[in-house]
């Protein structure tokens, strides 16, 4: 069975470390939130000028000048901190977030990501997302494998790129891929889906050694 | 010295048409909600506007949009309104998007006298072309240049008379560096105090960046998401 978006957030959670600093993107990497492990203790940086970004707030506490980077309302949580875009950058650029999580629309064997723009269809702009990847020294990508039966794991990324050489592991639907200097290598497979039926799902170059491990959720 | 005007009206004096204005916020927070409103009522046009996001359809800069006031924009990301998407796809309003932290880079060098700086963000991208491109430490990296403006709009909690701010959660955002890079920089606040009542520790941007200041009335403070947890 292919994992739901929940899935794939609850298995990415499994990669952090006590004491990471994280930014997480929009859409599922806003889950992995929800499912960090017990005894590890994360700080989550929002781009927009927070470091400690606490749960959604009460209906009565909710506050216009408190919202993270998806533009929803939000809490802080105890030591957290408050500063502008270009120290928020500085925090991104200068290496000191240490997990970076975000979605993409395709990723490469290079470890290429696109992930801000549809031409001709969709353009809203890139936000972050270039700066994150860029300089993040950790960059996990979450995303399903792919769209309507075509692969979104590719050779080379097709739509317009948001960074180059900078994804270092993915985890879609059906499987945990790291990117190596050889393309992606086959780390673990969903519950119940076959190597073959990644195998059939990913076009890019993909390394298959030995027993493929079912991940644990 | 007196840097207290009485409001917006008179805190936009010598904006013409065709300048370029810089407006602090991201999203809808922490946007000059008084200094837009009175804007949109001038008929001034042709700005190049200078901005993270571009508002929504009827608030914040949405309105100068669709007033057709803005003849081109400079952000980062621009979705969440559908004026905008039209004008740009009809080739009514010129865009270019910048990677996010270079935009708050480009407008802090402005204000602390630099130039150009290299970043790695947007290499190998069509941000890049174009641009001068260089290895520093092994890593590839793009010239980016410092973005000045005529007027620089910024909103802060609390203010004084010297033009001391200081902004609330994140509502500092863009605001921050834009009052170091306008021309001119207007600050409009929650609360003007008399100078002395803010405490110096606790200052965000020093009065030293800000030429214009005034008390703003009125604020809507709109919430593109409301999201809760359920009590």
């Amino acid at each position: 069975m292919a994992l739901d978006k929940n899935q794939i957030a609850k298995r990415i959670a499994q990669e952090l470390k006590d004491g990471y600093y994280v930014n997480l993107g929009i859409g599922i990497p806003t889950l992995v939130a929800n499912y960090v492990p017990d005894g590890i203790h994360v700080t989550l940086q929002s781009e927009n000028g927070l470091l400690g970004i606490g749960p959604f707030p009460y209906p009565d506490k909710v506050d216009a000048d408190l919202i993270n980077a998806g533009k929803q309302t939000v809490t802080y949580v105890a030591g957290a901190a408050f500063f502008d875009s270009a120290t928020s950058f500085a925090m991104i650029r200068g290496g000191h977030v240490d997990l970076t999580i975000l979605g993409a629309f395709e990723v490469s064997e290079q470890g290429d990501i696109s992930s801000w723009k549809v031409p001709g269809k969709l353009v809203k702009g890139m936000g972050g997302a270039m700066d994150l990847v860029a300089s993040a020294r950790n960059i996990i990508v979450a995303m399903q494998h792919t769209n309507k039966g075509v692969s979104k794991i590719l050779k080379k990324c097709t739509l317009p790129l948001t960074g180059v050489k900078c994804v270092k592991k993915v985890v879609t639907d059906l499987a945990v891929l790291d990117v190596t200097d050889n393309g992606f290598k086959l780390i673990e497979r969903a519950p119940g889906v076959s190597v073959e039926e990644i195998i059939n799902s990913t076009e890019g170059k993909l390394i298959v050694e030995g027993e493929i491990p079912e991940m644990k959720l | 010295m007196n840097k207290v005007v009485k409001d917006a009206e008179e805190a936009i004096r010598g904006i013409r048409d065709n300048m370029t204005i810089m407006f602090g916020g991201f999203g809808l927070c922490g946007i000059p909600e008084n200094t837009i409103r009175v804007i949109s009522k001038t008929g001034i046009k042709g700005i190049i506007c200078i901005s993270n996001n571009c508002g929504v359809d009827d608030f914040g800069l949405g309105i100068l949009l669709k007033n057709k006031q803005i003849k081109k924009m400079i952000a980062s990301y621009v979705g969440e309104n559908a004026e905008f998407e039209r004008q740009m796809l009809s080739g009514e309003l010129e865009v270019e998007l910048n990677p996010q932290g270079s935009l708050a880079e480009r407008i802090r060098a402005a204000g602390a006298g630099i130039p150009a700086f290299f970043v790695p963000a947007g290499y190998g991208t069509e941000v890049a072309i174009g641009k001068e491109e260089r290895e520093f430490n092994g890593k590839m990296h793009i010239l980016e240049h410092a973005l000045t403006a005529d007027f620089a709009v910024v909103k802060a909690w609390k203010g004084d008379t010297h033009g001391n701010l200081i902004y609330k959660y994140t509502a500092s955002n863009f605001n921050n560096m834009m009052a170091m890079a306008g021309k001119i920089t207007i600050a409009e606040v929650e609360e003007l105090v008399p100078a002395g009542e803010l405490d110096p520790n606790f200052i965000h941007t020093p009065g030293i960046f800000v030429q214009r200041i005034f008390q703003g009335v009125n604020y809507e403070k709109r919430i593109e998401q409301v999201t809760v947890t359920k009590n």
